[in-house]
C-alpha cells in the first residue's frame, strides 16, 4: 500500500490515551476479517449479558479491522493495526451510515529493541492508542488479551519524558506560524490544588533550544536540563516560584501535546513518525 | 536535627552538638531538591565524606512521578564517595526498615561500634554497589 494522507489525517488532533501492550500470540495478518467478526460478536454478547455500554440506546456495532501499511519505522516493525468501531441504529433504512464511535489502532515505529528479541509466533505491536468510550476500549481491550494472550497496561508519561517531549517538538521547525508552548504544572501538598500554566512564545523556545543543542538529530538528557533550567530560572526571576519544585503535568506545542496520565494529542503529520518513536519507546520501557 | 538547606544558621553553632551523619535527601519527583542538595554540598567540611554522608531518594514508588533521572543520582553518590538509599517513605514498612538501616549507619559513624569505622564500613558498602 502506498502512503495515504488520507488515511492517517483522522489520527491526528484526536485526543489518544495510550497503553503499552505485551507481543501478541498467534496473530495473523491474513485473518482480520475473521478477527472483526469475532470481536463483534464478542461486544453483541456482551451486551446481551447486560454489560451495556450505553443504557437504553439500541445501537448495533460494526467492527473493522485494517492495517495502516505506512506506520511504521524500520523493516523489523509491523504495520500498525487499526480497529474501529461504527454504530448503526437499528431498524434504519438501508442508506443510514455507520458512524464511527470509537477507534483503537496498535503500532510500533522503530520497536527494534522489542522485535529482535521476541520468540517465534509473536507479532510485537507494543504502543495502543485509543479514542472513544473507555467502556468500548475495555471490551476491545479483553478480547484482544483473551485471543492473543497479551497485556494492556495504561502508559504514564513521567515528568522527565514530558520535558524531554518539550524540548525536542519546540525545537521542531514548522513553516506555518506555530502556537505557544505550554507547561502546566501542578503543585503539591497544598489545601486547594493550584495549577500554574507556563506559555512561551514559540519562536523564544525554538531559539532558546538552537542555542542549546550541540548536533542536529542528536539530544542528550543535559541538553534537556539546560533547556529546562533555563525555563525555571526565567519563571523564578519574575515570580519567585520554584517550577522545578512542582510536577509537570502537561506540556502543549505545535507538534503535539501531551499529559501525563497517557494522554497524547498529535497536530502535525510531519512529525507523526518521530512522536509515534518516542511513545513506542516508552511503551516499550513499560513492557520491559 | 532537620535543615532545609546548608549552611546552617551561625548564630546556633554554640548550642548544636556533634554531628555524627548527614543524610542529604533528595525527591525524585522534585528537580528542586536535587539541585537544593547540590548546592547545600558545597558548605559541608570535606572530612564528613569519609563515610559520615548519604543520600536519601525518596519516592521511588511512583516512577511515572520521576523528575529526576536515577543516573544522574547514582553519579552524585560516586562523585562524593557516599551511599545512595533509594526508599519510598510513603509505604509504612519501608519506611521503618529504612530508619532502622540510617540508625545503623548513625551508630557506626558515631563511634558506638567497636572495631567498625565509617570509613571502613562505607568503602564495604561501595564494593558489595560495585559487584
Amino acid at each position: 500500500e502506498k502512503a495515504d494522507p488520507q488515511k492517517t489525517a483522522f489520527l491526528l488532533r484526536k485526543a489518544w490515551t495510550l497503553y503499552s501492550v505485551t507481543p501478541l500470540y498467534g496473530f495473523r495478518r491474513a485473518r482480520l476479517r475473521d478477527y472483526a467478526r469475532l470481536l463483534g460478536a464478542f461486544i453483541a454478547a456482551e451486551k446481551q449479558k447486560g454489560l451495556a455500554v450505553e443504557v437504553g440506546v439500541e445501537l448495533d456495532i460494526k467492527v473493522a479491522l485494517s492495517s495502516l501499511a505506512d506506520i511504521r519505522g524500520s523493516e523489523l516493525d509491523q504495520a500498525a493495526l487499526l480497529v474501529q468501531l461504527s454504530s448503526r441504529s437499528r431498524g434504519s433504512s438501508r442508506n443510514s451510515e455507520d458512524k464511527p464511535v470509537w477507534w483503537g489502532w496498535f503500532c510500533s515505529v522503530f520497536g527494534d529493541e522489542l522485535s529482535e528479541n521476541v520468540p517465534e509466533h509473536f507479532t510485537c505491536l507494543p504502543l495502543f492508542l485509543s479514542h472513544g468510550a473507555e467502556s468500548y476500549t475495555a471490551l476491545v481491550g479483553s478480547w484482544f488479551q483473551k485471543t492473543f494472550d497479551c497485556c494492556f497496561r495504561r502508559l504514564a508519561i513521567s515528568p522527565l519524558n514530558l520535558s524531554w517531549m518539550v524540548a525536542m517538538w519546540a525545537g521542531c521547525k514548522l513553516d506555518r506560524a506555530a502556537s505557544a508552548v505550554e507547561l502546566v504544572f501542578s503543585v503539591p501538598r497544598l489545601a486547594q490544588p493550584l495549577d500554574i500554566s507556563y506559555a512561551i512564545h514559540p519562536e523564544d523556545a525554538k531559539a532558546l533550544w538552537d542555542t542549546v543543542q550541540k548536533t542536529p538529530g542528536e539530544i542528550t538528557q543535559e541538553e534537556v536540563d539546560v533547556f529546562m533550567d533555563c525555563l525555571y530560572a526565567h519563571f523564578h526571576r519574575h515570580f519567585k516560584i520554584h517550577l522545578s519544585a512542582a510536577k509537570l503535568v502537561k506540556i502543549s506545542t505545535a507538534v503535539a501535546l501531551a499529559h501525563c496520565d497517557g494522554i497524547v494529542k498529535i497536530l502535525h503529520s510531519q512529525y507523526l513518525p518521530g512522536v509515534l518513536m518516542l511513545l513506542t519507546e516508552l511503551a516499550i520501557s513499560q513492557i520491559q | 536535627h532537620l535543615a532545609t538547606s546548608l549552611p546552617l544558621p551561625s548564630e546556633r553553632d554554640h548550642l548544636r552538638p556533634r554531628i555524627d551523619m548527614v543524610v542529604f535527601m533528595i525527591d525524585i519527583k522534585s528537580k528542586y531538591s536535587l539541585k537544593n542538595v547540590e548546592a547545600s554540598l558545597a558548605y559541608l567540611d570535606a572530612r564528613f565524606f569519609l563515610g559520615k554522608v548519604c543520600f536519601l531518594v525518596t519516592g521511588v514508588g511512583r516512577v511515572n512521578a520521576c523528575s529526576i533521572e536515577t543516573n544522574a543520582i547514582c553519579k552524585l553518590g560516586e562523585t562524593y564517595c557516599s551511599p545512595v538509599i533509594f526508599c519510598e517513605l510513603e509505604l509504612e514498612g519501608v519506611r521503618a526498615s529504612t530508619a532502622q538501616r540510617l540508625l545503623r549507619m548513625l551508630r557506626i559513624c558515631a563511634g558506638l561500634i567497636p572495631g567498625v569505622s565509617a570509613l571502613s564500613f562505607v568503602s564495604l558498602m561501595r564494593k558489595s554497589d560495585g559487584d
